[in-house]
Parts: C-alpha cells; structure tokens; sequence
C-alpha cells in the first residue's frame, strides 16, 4: 500500500523538543533511583596476556565501598555470547582497556577513588596493535559485515587496465574513528525478583534486551530495557558492548539496588566500538571519452583478533558506476584492540573517500569535467544486482548542484585563484547509500476514548506504540506523521509511544532504516485497524502488525543518491584548511519532515567535514590504546569550523520503497563529504591528499 | 572529606552536604535531582555542562561545589520566566538548532552567556578591530557567534542551526 501524504512533507515540530531545550527530556543516567550504587571499571593495562592477581585489599577497606568484583568473584554469564561480552568471566586479557575488575560504591566519588587502589598484576603475551598490508596474519574474509561476499570479481579488470586509454591508480587511508555521541554510553540496571530493568543509552532496545537475555540466560520477557531519549549514537549505540553487559552483572550480585554507570569520555574510545582504518587501493581505467572500462577497489582494514567486524568498504564501488570490469576485495589484519562496530554510513564512508577522489583524479587525467565524467558512467540498471532502479536520481542531484554552486564558471585549473593570500577551489562527489528494511519491528495502534464507547468523547485518540529509538534523528516526529497519515486524521491526536521493550520487539535505528522499517509496521498496523474498526472505534479497540516483506524487494535496486560540493581555502603561508561553504543535493524519495530531514543531512555533512579535517583515532602499538583519547586529543568539527551548509532534495516519487515513498536520510549526508573536500582542496592547491584527516603539513 | 553549602539553583535555594571533591555537576545531578546540565565529558572539553553561575556560562564539570557555597545557578531549565521558554528556547525549536538534544541545555546556557558578554563589549580572536570602543557591545555576525559558541560541542552537527537560532535571537535584541 501506498500513504496519501498529510502530515507527512510538513514540518512537524519534534514533539520531544520544548522538553529537550528545557534540560527536561531523561535520558538514561536520569532514571530517578532510590539510594543509587555507583560502579567505575579497572581496565586492563596490557593488549595482550593473562591477569595472575588482583589485589582489592585497600579498594575494599574504603568506606562506601559496597562490592568489588574480579573474574574469581563475578556472577557466571552464559557461554554462548560473543566472546566481547564475556565480562570478567576469565582471566584473559585481549585489550587494552578491557574490565578486569569493577567496584561499586555509595558515591561516584568514592567508586573511582576505589578503583584507583585496585591492585593488577599481568603476564603479558605480545600483541599486534598497528595496520601493516604486509602483515602475514592478514586474511579474506567471507563476508562482509553486511552479509555480501567479501570479494567480488566480474570480467578481467587486469586486462582492461592494462589496455585503458587512460589509468589511474592510487592508494587512499582513512583513520581509526570514533563515534563520540555526546551522551556516554550510560546503563543504569537493577534486578526485581529474577528480573532485570535496563535504562540505557541505546539505539535498539530490543537487541539490548536479546543480549542481556541470553548472557544472564532469561527469556526476553524477563529483560526490561527502556529508552526514551538518547543523545546521539552513529552506530556505537546499535550492538551492546561490553559495558552493558558489566552494569547488569555487578547489579545480579546487589540484587534490589540500582547500579549505575556512564563511560567516561576516555573510557568512550577503549569498549564501545570504532570505525577500522583503511587502506584503499583504487585503480580506474577509462576509454578516450572517458567511459570506464575497469574499477578496482582492494581493502586492507583492521578489525580484532577476538571478533571479526568486516568493514565494507568497497561495496560502494559495486553499484556506483557502469564498467565493463569491476573487482572489489577486502583483507583483514586481526589486532588485539576493541572490536570495531558500525559507524555512520559503515563502508560507504571510507570507501566513498576512495572512489570518489580516484574520480576526481580520472577526470583530471581525461581533461573532463568530473560531473560530465559521472554521468557518462551512468548506469542504466544496478551493475551489482542487475536490477533495474526503482528511482535513481544521481545525474540530477548533481546537475542541480552545479547550478547552485555557479560550477559552469568554474576555471578547472588547479591552483589558479589566490585571494588574500588563501588558495580557493571547489570539488564535487558523489553519494549513495541503500535503502534498508530490516524485518520484525512489532507496531501497535489503539484507540483511546477516556473509557467511554463510541464517539461520546468527540474524536478518538490512537496510542501508537513500537519499541523504536529517537537517538536525536527525529523519530518522535517522523513516525506521529506517519501514523496520523496511516490512520488519516491530524498529528495531535496521535499518542505515540517509543524506546521501550514494553512494545514488544523493534529493529535498531541504524542503517537509515528506522523509518523504513518503523513506518511500514506502523501502516501496516493502521490499515488492519482501520479494516476491523473503521475510523469510529471503541476505546481500547487495538491492532497490530510487524514490519512486512516488501514485494518489490528482488525486483528492483533501491538506493538514494546524492552530490555533494565543497569550496576550500587553503592557506598559502600555513596550510590551514578552511571549508566556507558546502552543499549538498539528495534524491531520498519522499521527505517525511523537511523540518528534522534538513538537520539530518546537515547532521551528516558536518560530521563529513570533521571526518575530512579532524578525526584520528592514534593507535600506540607499544600498547594497543587510542593515545588521543578525550575531546581534547581527538578533534571533531566545532560550531567554528562549519561555514556555510545548504542543504536541497529533489522530488521524488518512488512507489516501491515502502508505504511512505521514503528512502533513509541517516547516512547519506556524510557519504561523499569529505571526498568532496579533498577534490576542492586539491583544485584550490594542486596538491592531491590521499589520506584522512587532511591536515595543513599536507600543503607545505 | 565532606562540607555543607547552600546553592540557589533555577531560583531555589538548597542545603546539601557533599563530598569536597564533588563537582557543581553532580551536586545538581546526583544529589538535587536536578538533570538539565548534562554530563557529555566531564573534563571541560565539551560543553554540556553549562550553566550560568552567578550569571556568567561555566563549565559546571570543572567547578568544585565546595568552592562555590552561596552561589546562584541557572540551568536551562531556570531561563524561562514563569515557565515560559526563554526566547533562545524557542529559536532553538524554529531553527530544529539541535538532535538528539543532549549538548542543547549547555548550547542554550552558553548562547545567553555569551550574548551578555558581548553586549558588555567582550571581543573575541575573531572581532576584527580590538582598538575600536566595544563599549556599546560587539556586532555578532556569524562568524562571531560560530567563534564564541566553539566551545560547545554537538556530535550530531546541528552548528549552522545553532548559528541561525543565535543570530535570530541576538539580532532581535539588537533591534530591540
């Protein structure tokens, strides 16, 4: 079924907002509790070995100190959960930074002071914690994290290079990043009877809930997790980490009381995952007229020895453009460090850095415009799937583009304009990401009339519930539209419900799926309503429905598209790199909310031009920890570093993406972004960076 | 070691004893309930914690409530007159200036902060000419309230927002 939109396409107003301004809105760490534990972790000090003892003698002796838990003294987990979640549960150490003892204390004060006089000692084993391509440990994956084949071969890419008119070859790095969400991951948990409550900073509770349930062994039904708001996630937020898991086991052994713990903000770049650093090996071969007839895109990327997380990278390489050849592999070089995770736009970011610039560089190389070289490449149907589009938009995201950003007076002429003593130039790139549903978000409609039958109350109300999460993207909103466009009568007399595992079971908000995903179980409940109730219901009539397959999937490839353009400024004297202006052009299907979908793309082009210019994770390979490991150290763009960002999407009507016409906006704005930048600032300067972040020794 | 002290806070007053090595944060948070100003890296790096003390923008984090018995705090909870929201409030909504609204107390709190010291003539390393007379304020144009509201950070990047709903505010007040 297909929505009529009302609400949806109208700013409206997130109904969390006058809550969150005030300071009011809770997040996890404000769960109110009576006479709160408070728990500190001692993490481990060595990458690699055996803890041989632990000393708690002076942690114990501190007055407030309530409990203090090592491997010998933790409550058993369950075997069969991923070997990160095993907290305490063995004497083996795999990281740096790992928990290998927590203390509970009466204050946070007195729990960090603790923790302090926690005594390790260590047999240490050598470990591997730098990116080497020579490594012999390195190896193929099967799949990437997404399920696709870690390697995908078609014709003979070799061959075609070897005989292109025109080759480009390059290596592209992008760094170790870190997600950073403002709210530190937070859990506050308590046992009641045999059952666990969880408040946390979480973008899906009900896979919370799953991992809890299964390392405490309880049904699901006997693991509460609560999640109204949330302050930001990207990705760190999706699976439960290592944190999560601790915060419930030191609350078994206080059973009644409330534990509570929030990572540090260094604590937030050793246990809660990251995006592995790549190495890019990117050649493109083309024709005199500038048609492709070979992509290679090969991946050298870290992950950790203890859980695989394939990163994928070259995806974007296998639907982006028409070519005769196409090869795309990853290899992976297993470090004892954390586990990395999904962060925003996971492959499609770092690989779109890749891509994108090796475009630039081939369009520099032929003497073509690089849009005119993008749409020469052109597909007619998906090169991966081959599947025809069910809406691609690519060539006027970027046509239009090039008419706001004035590109036809472009001079392509790399370091040709010098203004006040700084380099200027301008770049464009290219984005995409897949539309996602993913299956089992369970959604429920009722009608709620005061108890009185019929339509004695005036209109009726509709309590609409599913356990989904706003972490910041605009959910509360976006799915009170839809429901009131699914139910057919305005946005204030819908009561929606969200970020509790009471509603039942719910797919993550990540992968730009939320909506998709949330919406389709949302209308699918709405319409069986409507079928058994009509719009005239009773009080407390009820329905509901999980997120249905959608037909089209299998017939037609379903992404969104984008452009974006940068204009850099380099300094002639110091390098410093400035971006004045960005933009960006999408073609996502329907715009459910113009008000929250602008914040989203912008969301995403701002965190674009900090991956560009800022974000490093350092690894010290001596010992396996991030050495830059606070807001200080790890730099992300500040209110002073964003210039001026338009934001524009293009109509489009695509009726096989789901009820709303609606493709995910949650990724696709930093996809592309910081190509974009280091396209322009190689026009500005003539000086082509291959690597992330691009910093100003790259100009001198 | 503990201390009693008194705070106003959002113009009511509390008696409370803490440990002296509590900060104003946690006091607020964890033993007045009081959860507007949040806790993002308590380490003076990121801006979520900020709150007026005794009207300038501080970083709540970084201040021992001990050293601070008898203080007046506003947090953004407390800007409002008679539970109104206060005007920044409101462009922060117009402008949707914020996400996931964890870094927006402090935004809002530092934005009205920083709005006092430049009218007070407060230059900052971007005000173009420090010799001029800065007496009858500082001309906030986007550079300067990008410049001044830096010390903030959002993860989620709602800056140019956040520059909208200041310029809007500061400039209506200007007009005013």
């Amino acid at each position: 079924m297909t929505l009529t939109p009302h609400a949806m396409g109208t700013a409206v107003p997130r109904p969390e907002g006058p809550e969150k301004v005030r300071g009011r809105a809770p997040y996890a760490f404000e769960h109110p509790a009576a006479e709160p534990l408070y728990l500190f972790p001692v993490q481990a000090a060595i990458a690699r070995g055996r803890v041989t003892a632990i000393d708690t003698s002076a942690a114990d002796a501190l007055d407030g100190v309530v409990l203090v838990l090592t491997p010998e003294t933790a409550p058993r987990l369950s075997d069969a959960i991923d070997p990160d979640h095993g907290v305490l549960q063995s004497a083996q150490v795999h990281q740096h930074g790992q928990y290998v003892a927590a203390v509970v204390a009466t204050t946070s004060e007195t729990a960090r002071e603790a923790a302090e006089l926690v005594r390790v000692t260590y047999a240490q084993e050598p470990h591997v914690a730098a990116l080497d391509e020579d490594s012999p440990e390195l190896y193929g994956p099967d799949t990437l994290v997404t399920g696709a084949p870690s390697d995908d071969t078609r014709g003979d890419p070799d061959a075609a290079l070897a005989q292109a008119a025109v080759t480009v070859r390059a290596t592209y790095r992008t760094s170790m990043e870190h997600h950073q969400p403002m709210e530190p991951h937070t859990t506050v948990a308590v046992w009641e009877g045999g059952r666990l409550v969880v408040h946390e900073a979480t973008q899906a509770v009900s896979w919370t809930r799953q991992t809890l349930a299964g390392a405490f062994g309880l049904a699901e039904d006997d693991v509460d997790v609560v999640a109204p708001h949330v302050g930001g996630g990207f990705g760190s937020k999706g699976g439960t980490h290592p944190n999560t898991v601790l915060t419930a086991l030191v609350a078994r052994a206080v059973p009644g009381r409330t534990v509570k713990y929030a990572l540090t903000r260094q604590q937030m770049f050793d246990l809660v995952g990251y995006r592995p650093a790549t190495i890019q090996h990117v050649a493109l071969g083309a024709d005199a007229d500038g048609r492709l007839t070979a992509i290679t895109h090969d991946v050298v990327e870290q992950s950790s020895r203890i859980q695989e997380f394939v990163e994928p990278t070259a995806a974007f390489s296998r639907g982006m453009y028409e070519a005769d050849t196409r090869r795309t592999s990853h290899r992976v070089a297993p470090l004892d460090i954390g586990v990395p995770t999904y962060m925003r736009a996971p492959g499609e970011a770092p690989g779109s850095f890749g891509a994108e610039c090796a475009m630039d560089e081939l369009a520099v190389a032929l003497g073509v415009d690089p849009i005119e070289l993008r749409v020469r490449n052109e597909p007619e149907v998906d090169p991966e799937e081959g599947l025809p589009y069910s809406s691609r938009n690519l060539v006027a995201c970027l046509r239009r583009g090039a008419e706001l950003f004035d590109w036809s007076r472009r001079d392509p002429t790399p370091r040709s304009r010098l203004v006040d003593g700084w380099w200027h130039g301008s770049g464009v790139a290219a984005a995409t990401f897949p539309v996602v549903r993913f299956p089992g978000s369970e959604a429920r409609v009722r009608a709620a009339r005061n108890g009185v039958a019929g339509n004695g109350s005036g209109a009726p109300r509709y309590v609409v519930e599913i356990a989904a999460s706003d972490i910041g993207q605009g959910a509360w909103a976006a799915l009170t539209a839809i429901a009131a466009d699914a139910l057919d009568v305005p946005v204030e007399r819908i009561d929606l419900a969200i970020g509790d595992t009471a509603f039942g079971s719910a797919s993550p908000a990540g992968g730009s799926s939320g909506t998709t995903s949330w919406g389709a179980a949302i209308t699918e409940a709405a319409e069986r309503f409507r079928d058994k109730y009509g719009d005239d219901p009773d009080d407390g009539d009820a329905a509901d429905a999980t997120t249905p397959d959608n037909p089209w999937a299998g017939e037609y490839a379903m992404h969104a598209y984008g452009a974006h353009f940068a204009e850099v400024a380099v300094h002639a004297d110091t390098g410093e790199i400035r971006v004045p202006r960005m933009l960006g052009v999408f073609a996502a299907g329907r715009i459910v909310n113009p008000l929250t979908a602008r914040s989203q793309f912008l969301g995403g082009m701002t965190m674009g031009l900090s991956a560009a210019l800022h974000e490093e994770s350092v690894l010290d390979d001596r010992f396996g920890h991030v050495v830059n490991r606070d807001l200080a150290g790890y730099h992300i763009a500040t209110c002073a570093d964003v210039g001026r960002m338009d934001v524009e999407w293009l109509d489009e009507d695509d009726p096989y993406v789901n009820p709303m016409g609606s493709k995910g906006i949650g990724e696709i704005g930093i996809v592309g972004a910081a190509a974009a930048i280091a396209n322009a600032a190689h026009h500005a300067t003539g000086v082509r960076v291959r690597s992330l972040p691009i910093t100003l020794d790259a100009f001198l | 070691m503990h201390a009693d002290l008194s705070l106003t806070v959002d113009g009511r007053r509390h008696e409370l004893t803490v440990d002296t090595r509590t900060t104003v944060l946690d006091a607020l948070r964890e033993h007045l309930d009081i959860t507007s100003a949040k806790k993002g890296c308590d380490h003076g790096q990121c801006g979520a914690c900020t709150v007026l003390l005794d009207g300038r923008r501080t970083l709540s984090c970084l201040s021992l409530a001990v050293a601070h018995d008898g203080s007046e705090v506003t947090t953004a909870d407390g800007l409002g007159a008679d539970g109104e929201l206060h005007p920044l409030q409101e462009a922060f909504l117009a402008h949707d200036a914020y996400q996931c609204g964890y870094c927006t107390p402090g935004q809002i709190c530092s934005a009205v902060g920083m709005l006092e010291e430049a009218a007070a003539g407060h230059p900052s390393v971007v005000t173009p000419d420090l010799s001029a007379d800065l007496t009858a304020g500082v001309d906030l144009d986007r550079t300067e309230i990008a410049e001044r509201m830096s010390g903030n950070l959002c993860r989620c990047g709602a800056y140019a927002h956040i520059v909208d709903a200041v310029d809007e505010v500061a400039h209506r007040e200007v007009a005013r």
